[in-house]
């Protein structure tokens, strides 16, 4: 899981009613049309200006509050690649490699608005081409990342016929 | 070296003799539990898997309760796909309107979650059933899916902070209050990952129903769960609703704790949280005379009947401000039934409050009093985030029901003393 692509930066215990609004997040399924509001009330032109394979990158605690898969579902088809911050809230965290979106803890005090970033998520590199600079990473363990690496928990179900994570 | 409560449980489920902080273990559940809004997407994800039937009929629970009675087509849709999934893999615990209640008032209640049980929930609020001396955590759908599948799931130990309470508990002074004074001073992210062990004498004092409203908070600091040790006063609430056996834990006098932190409740005053985060308390008598459009009292955290007897208690023989309006909810059918037969929901209407059916509602901004540009709220809800209870620019303030009452008779945030002499 390599990555490139422009930095969008957040503060600190970004919750998952900014991700997606409860305005929205019931009123669909249609995970698409859900993405268009990603980040909308921090950043009402988010949507718009990413592009594909871009990153979000936040202070402490993303993704803090409610369980709803909504909120790693709509950054993921908003097509976010991944997801860097200080620190993650647990439940966002484990929603995240359940659904396949992939996320990195590290101090991203070094990296600025519309940085350019190389991500590794398998060998847990940081490179910020702007700044030319690589990132220390802390590193996923192993079955996070092969859940991770198969797509998500069903997939990795459907793959290996078990959760069965050895 | 011993274990606290919350180790000995996930042991115990993961089928060892002890466990260590930061280990990855996989364990049996005791309950699976999905809502309205999360058990769509679990259900999508479930049936990707291509099983005939889910691992336990009766653990997995299934409660419409978030935009029920169903607000409008959408959420209709979605309730309707949650009772045929119900029908289909002929799921025993499924509650219909009318007989059903919020999730984490219902459970304990129906006797379906017990002392030493492991417990996921699609719901983040599930950490509500620690205050049984139960390990529960809230998961996402698909985790729940797989939860539903094998009846089993994988959990990183969590480190424990334990959280000592000491001195007498003051009149007005309640669970909430205890849990927000924690948030305030530890921050949103205070316990992210960890366990939080509430105990002490003012602990073991409380009533079930302010130990629901403690634990149901711990994931407003981060927690992974919140957890009482049980004592006569849980064995008093579960003996006349279990239908299994069930387990009881208590940690060891030397179990490994991350941190220890005491509190002197003798002297503390209600609190309230100011927008936009529950780590922003302050004591009531900073709060006193902020004007406020809405008053809510019910949710997961307080619609409990002991929440609506303080309240009642303090709005008896009174008039709800002119200028406000105020929602009361109760958290179940029984409680409703029950606040009904005690004369509580008399002393409400009397008093020109609305009395809904058992809904989370305004709680998430669903519907059922949602809040209009520039409005401000006071409500014995869990979050107050932008936008929670409607509009983005629209305010929450987070109390207990005692304050939330008083709040709704003065028509400003007001102290429970300042009504009740």
């Amino acid at each position: 899981m390599e990555f490139k692509g422009i930095a969008h930066k957040f503060g600190d215990d970004v919750n998952t009613d900014y991700i997606i609004s409860g305005r929205y997040k019931f009123k669909t399924l249609d995970m698409k049309e859900l993405a268009r509001h990603v980040m909308e009330d921090l950043d009402p032109d988010f949507y718009s200006k990413v592009n594909k394979g871009d990153f979000i990158v936040a202070g402490k605690n993303f993704g803090c509050g409610s369980s709803r898969e909504q909120a790693p579902l709509a950054i993921l088809n908003a097509d976010i690649s991944a997801v860097l911050a200080k620190s993650f809230a647990r439940i966002f965290y484990r929603n995240c490699i359940n659904t396949g979106l992939a996320l990195i803890e590290c101090d991203t005090d070094q990296i600025n608005e519309g940085d350019e970033l190389e991500v590794d998520v398998e060998k847990g590199v940081i490179r910020n081409l702007t700044q030319q600079r690589d990132i220390p990473v802390k590193p996923l363990p192993r079955f996070m990342l092969k859940i991770l690496s198969d797509g998500g928990l069903v997939e990795h179900f459907k793959k290996h016929g078990t959760f069965n994570f050895d | 070296m011993g274990m606290t409560i919350t180790e000995k449980i996930l042991a115990y489920h993961a089928g060892k003799e002890r466990v260590e902080p930061g280990e990855l273990i996989n364990c049996r559940l005791d309950v699976v539990l999905a809502n309205d809004i999360t058990a769509p997407v679990a259900i999508t994800e479930f049936e990707k898997l291509g099983l005939n039937e889910v691992f336990d009929r009766e653990k997995v629970v299934l409660v419409p309760d978030h935009f029920t009675p169903n607000k409008d087509i959408k959420s209709a849709e979605q309730a309707r796909y949650v009772r045929e999934f119900a029908r289909k893999y002929g799921i025993i615990n499924y509650f219909e309107i009318g007989r059903m209640g919020i999730e984490h008032c219902l459970l304990p209640q129906e006797g379906l979650v017990l002392p030493g049980d492991l417990v996921i929930g699609a719901d983040s609020h599930t950490c509500t059933y620690g205050a049984l001396g139960a390990f529960a955590t809230g998961v996402g759908s698909t985790d729940m899916a797989a939860g539903m599948a094998t009846g089993e799931a994988w959990f990183k130990v969590p480190e424990t902070i334990k959280f000592v309470y000491y001195g007498k508990m003051p009149r007005w002074l309640s669970g909430k209050d205890l849990i927000l004074y924690t948030i305030g001073d530890i921050g949103v992210d205070g316990a992210r990952y960890m366990a939080m062990e509430f105990t002490g004498e003012a602990i073991r004092e409380l009533s079930m129903d302010n130990r629901f409203t403690m634990a149901n908070m711990a994931i407003e600091a981060g927690g992974k769960n919140g957890i009482i040790e049980p004592d006569e006063i849980t064995l008093a609430y579960v003996k006349q609703r279990a239908k299994r056996p069930y387990r009881l834990f208590q940690s060891d006098p030397d179990a490994r704790y991350a941190e220890v932190r005491e509190y002197n409740v003798s002297r503390l005053e209600p609190q309230v949280a100011f927008p936009h985060l529950p780590e922003n308390t302050r004591p009531v008598s900073e709060a006193q005379g902020i004007t406020i459009d809405q008053v809510v009292i019910g949710s997961c955290t307080n619609g409990r009947l002991e929440d609506l007897q303080i309240a009642a208690g303090i709005m008896k023989g009174k008039k709800v401000h002119p200028e406000i309006r105020v929602i009361v909810i109760p958290g179940t059918q029984e409680i409703y039934l029950e606040a009904l037969r005690q004369g509580l929901v008399e002393v409400f209407i009397e008093a020109g409050a609305a009395v809904s059916t058992p809904t989370c509602g305004p709680c998430l901004g669903g519907h059922m009093g949602i809040l209009a540009k520039g409005e401000k709220a006071l409500a014995t809800t869990n979050r107050n985030f932008v936008g929670r209870m409607g509009h983005p620019e629209s305010e929450v303030y987070l109390a207990s029901p005692a304050v939330a009452a008083a709040s709704a008779v003065l028509g400003r945030i007001a102290a429970p003393w300042e009504v009740i002499k």
